[in-house]
């Protein structure tokens, strides 16, 4: 096997039997980016410089004979809209260019604090708007597995970058489906946690009551393993919950038997390609083969869910992006008369089409005479949202649906077309919108592009989440696959 | 025509805790150009809010000395607008949940106590400043940034300057009592915009006119008072005002446009999603009540039972927190509460106004203060002669002992030293003499008066006066 198709859970127990050192893998992840990078680009910046002293740092305190958590010494990275010290971050945007946070967001300290290796910074859709990562304004990531398709978005780069090799799990953020749509596309595991889960504190907002931070993982056991890591109370986010930290991998080995599972008709309908729905049901069947229960259910608000969404991210977005003004950090345009001008000259220049597009939208729904319309009717269809689910979760154990239409697409088949790139999300935004769990699983391939399967849990149970996900992978082991991507880094063990 | 005009006030006061609204950074008054400033106040991307519960304190105090219902629910409100020193491009705020509604203050007019509505006391953070420079490029200090402030909204139901500036020396008053605020308009910790329109007894009204920029109680007053004659101007002339902001001009004494409401801002207000809603419990508001000190008119009233003194006196007395303290040590030093008030109300008020600064820029404090009142109670010094030790106290900050000491203005209180002056005034003055037993009774005075410029004012004048009228009784 080549190191870089290891899981980050296998990858830790050859660091703890010393098969390997953390500066080997480290280095083999650096030798794979050099080799694929080329071909994939899920990165904006490479920290290879720090990785380094942070993997030399795993290995001395090795030789001391210390117990290191989980994580430590296993390369990662991170999506670039999560601030990093002395780090560039970017948001793909060239807004954030040159923008070098002077400190870490809670992730980051908590990884960092867990011994993570942090390899890089990945590209995105311009501040985590897109479907696909073609809105960055620095470079369009690839789909590993096709790359003449994409990976998916926003948190695109973070997806390609695990599935390519490049690292062993990473960071994504999901405001209406952005981990779990890359992680269908690009074969992996990826989780939207319960909104308050994972503190917010650094993760540069999209829109602020629909973020959260989650893992990619190239398996559940990874995906577990992350959320313990990042999961907690943060007195820097007043949004984030005081629950006691939980071991995610326990319990993940306890079979589904007996478990009830919802089977939404509305995620089945129309703009659901036929063989995504196919799929999707005979991963049901598995479930049932394996003594769960499945019954088809009815969440019939959900399919407000996408209007709902682009009228709350958007209101939110165009005050979360209000401050980026050219007056004390980041992109300014030359040449402008006085501060008025000097902001209109570099949000013109400085934000990308789709950025604008939605702090267009956002202004207009919040505008003096539309917000009944608009933002307050959108709070509204929130809470009905919300509780058709917690209804749903008063029977069922988890929900069961789709995680994308179709499989990934080919690189500029919707940008031109931004509606029809937003129903890419029509099946991830409910769960945002009602801020409950999910995460996505591979459940097959279809042309040799892999087709993912969404979970949907009740408020903070991500562990039935993950219970359920690791029995149907290690029942299916449609997670062992890995994208083919020729061409160094290629040792083995 | 009857013309009645209505005032509306803003005020905003900035609170005196000890971190800013949103951060831990400092939120003292001044310093070093941008050093009270954290990646959270000058809204870096990706920083969060988290609210300052002592901020919220303060002003449910506020609240509650304004008579106000305090909400069990509350929460804060994104308003949004470009400004360089506005580092987020929105105020966290309050919209349509404030802190505090429905209270009222009492102020006393010409016809009697009059109450003042308050429509809602609400929470925000400051804003930084700009420096406009010559060369017409901008300087940006965030130190004030996110400084928790409250602003309150009167009714407006003060009929003109005259109630305005007694509604806005009130609110100073209990503002500085509870110690929330230091309502120091000079440093900017007090602001106040004013809303003015006028209306006639046949049911006729101007627009409302909001006037900024008024940098004193004295600029609001004479700003209304200008507006006032404009909006009766536009109504006798058969016209109307527009609805717009005004900026008063101090130094030319007008107001004027500076935008109509069609130009008004769309702030855009949404509920702050960074933040969760407040829920402020029944006992929580009575913890806080039980912290708040005693208010003005509780004080004025308890001086005039236990001091009595003339609710004149004790009103003046408890206006300012630092002088209602300060005449509070005196009496329990001294041990005359009337001495002290009547020393209070005519030099140190006297003395205040001249320097026109408060009792806490005396050079000296309240027990020297109630020395100097000491040797009064003690015969040691005439009234008059204590004015004098005053003054010098005040000019130089010495103690009134020292005084009285160096310049020899011990009284004289020895009966036969006392005689001599008596019996030379009346042999050296034979008509004063022949006046009083002609029935002119003021010769005493003129006596009694060349008595005391012959002892240099140093004799004990009852003693004085006593011994005139039994010399010429004789």
């Amino acid at each position: 096997m080549k190191i870089h198709d290891l899981t980050a859970h296998e990858a830790g127990d050859r660091l703890r039997e010393r098969e390997l050192s953390s500066v080997e893998l480290t280095e083999e992840s650096y030798k794979r980016i050099e080799a694929v990078e080329g071909r994939v680009e899920a990165f904006i910046t490479l920290t290879k410089e720090q990785a380094m002293l942070q993997a030399s740092a795993f290995d001395q305190a090795m030789k001391r004979g210390e117990n290191l958590p989980d994580l430590a010494g296993i390369p990662m990275a991170l999506k670039d809209n999560m601030c990093t010290d002395g780090i560039l971050t970017t948001c793909g945007s060239r807004m954030l260019g040159n923008f070098v946070p002077p400190y870490d967001a809670t992730v980051t300290r908590m990884l960092k604090e867990s011994g993570a290796v942090i390899v890089g910074k990945t590209n995105m859709d311009e501040f985590a708007m897109g479907s696909s990562t073609e809105n960055s304004a620095f470079k369009i990531t690839k789909n590993p597995w096709d790359t003449e398709r994409v990976p998916g978005g926003s948190s695109g780069g973070s997806a390609a970058a695990v599935a390519a090799g490049e690292a062993f799990y990473s960071l994504g953020s999901d405001t209406g489906g952005s981990i779990r749509q890359p992680a269908a596309f690009t074969g992996l595991v990826g989780m939207k946690p319960t909104y308050g889960r994972v503190s917010r504190y650094g993760l540069v907002a999209f829109a602020s009551s629909l973020d959260q931070i989650g893992p990619f993982g190239k398996d559940v056991e990874d995906c577990a393993m992350v959320m313990g890591a990042i999961s907690g109370h943060d007195s820097k986010d007043s949004t984030s919950v005081n629950r006691p930290a939980e071991d995610f991998t326990k319990g993940m080995k306890d079979g589904v038997k007996g478990m009830r599972i919802g089977i939404p008709k509305e995620f089945f309908g129309e703009g659901i390609s036929e063989e995504v729905k196919a799929m999707v049901l005979e991963g049901a069947k598995l479930y049932e083969s394996m003594g769960a229960v499945c019954e088809e259910i009815s969440l019939p608000s959900a399919k407000h869910a996408l209007s709902v969404y682009y009228i709350l991210a958007t209101s939110e977005c165009s005050s979360n992006l209000a401050r980026f003004d050219g007056a004390r950090f980041g992109y300014r345009a030359p040449n402008y008369q006085g501060f008025k001008d000097m902001f209109i000259k570099t949000r013109s220049a400085g934000f990308g089409e789709e950025v604008k597009r939605r702090i267009m939208l956002g202004t207009y729904s919040l505008s003096s005479g539309y917000y009944d319309a608009y933002y307050n009717k959108g709070l509204k269809v929130r809470t009905l949202i919300k509780r058709e689910f917690e209804k749903a979760f008063e029977k069922y154990d988890f929900i069961l649906t789709p995680t994308a239409p179709s499989v990934a697409f080919q690189i500029g088949e919707k940008s031109d077309d931004p509606l029809e790139m937003y129903m890419s999300d029509i099946c991830t935004v409910p769960v945002n919108i009602a801020g409950v769990p999910a995460l996505s699983i591979p459940c097959g391939f279809k042309d040799g592009l892999p087709v993912g399967m969404q979970l949907i849990g009740k408020f903070f149970d991500e562990a039935t989440l993950l219970r359920a996900a690791y029995s149907f992978e290690q029942a299916s082991g449609v997670h062992r696959q890995r994208a083919q991507l020729a061409g160094g880094g290629e040792n083995e063990i | 025509m009857k013309y009645r005009t209505l005032v509306g006030l803003e005020i905003h006061a900035e609170l005196l805790t000890e971190s800013k609204m949103f951060c831990t950074c400092s939120a003292a008054f001044g310093g070093d150009v941008n050093t009270h400033c954290c990646p959270i106040c000058i809204g870096l991307p990706g920083t969060l809010p988290v609210i300052n519960k002592r901020a919220i304190e303060f002003a449910i105090m506020a609240g509650l000395s304004a008579n106000c219902k305090i909400a069990g629910k509350s929460k804060m409100d994104r308003k949004n607008y470009f400004y360089p020193d506005l580092p987020k491009a929105f105020q966290i705020s309050q919209y349509d949940m404030p802190l505090c509604t429905d209270g009222y203050l009492e102020i006393e007019t010409e016809s009697g106590t009059k109450k003042i509505g308050i429509e809602r006391i609400h929470m925000e953070e400051d804003t930084g400043k700009s420096l406009h420079t010559e060369d017409g490029s901008s300087l940006l200090n965030y130190n004030r940034c996110g400084v928790p402030l409250i602003e309150i909204v009167s009714r407006p139901d003060m009929a003109g300057a005259d109630e305005a500036t007694a509604f806005l020396d009130k609110l100073k008053g209990i503002l500085e009592y509870i110690e929330v605020s230091d309502v120091k308009m000079e440093q900017g910790s007090l602001r106040c915009d004013v809303n003015v329109n006028v209306v006639t007894d046949d049911g006729r009204k101007t627009e409302i006119a909001e006037l900024k920029n008024l940098n004193s109680f004295k600029a609001a007053a004479k700003a209304i008072e200008y507006e006032t004659k404009r909006h009766i101007k536009a109504l006798e002339a058969g016209e109307n005002t527009l609805k717009e902001t005004r900026r008063w001009d101090d130094a030319k004494s007008v107001t004027v446009s500076m935008r109509s409401k069609e130009y008004a801002h769309d702030y855009r207000y949404f509920p702050e999603p960074d933040l969760v809603e407040m829920e402020i419990s029944g006992e929580w508001i009575e913890r806080i009540r039980k912290e708040l000190p005693e208010l003005p008119q509780a004080k004025k009233d308890r001086f005039m039972k236990t001091y009595e003194i003339p609710e004149y006196d004790a009103g003046v007395i408890v206006s300012s927190k630092s002088l209602a303290a300060f005449y509070e040590e005196a009496v329990k030093l001294s041990g005359d509460a009337k001495l002290a008030s009547n020393f209070m109300m005519t030099e140190i008020l006297r003395r205040l106004k001249d320097m026109d600064s408060d009792i806490s820029n005396m050079p000296f404090g309240a027990s020297d203060f109630a020395d100097l009142l000491k040797f009064v109670i003690s015969g040691t010094v005439s009234n008059n002669m204590a004015k004098k030790v005053f003054r010098e106290m005040a000019e130089t900050g010495k103690k009134a002992e020292k005084i009285i000491e160096e310049k020899g203005m011990k009284q004289i209180t020895d009966e036969s030293a006392i005689e001599e002056i008596v019996d030379r005034v009346i042999s050296e003055n034979p008509q004063s003499v022949e006046d009083y037993r002609n029935g002119k009774d003021r010769a005493v005075g003129f006596l009694v008066g060349q008595a005391m410029k012959a002892s240099k004012g140093k004799a004990a004048p009852q003693t004085v006066n006593r011994m005139v009228r039994e010399k010429l009784d004789k």
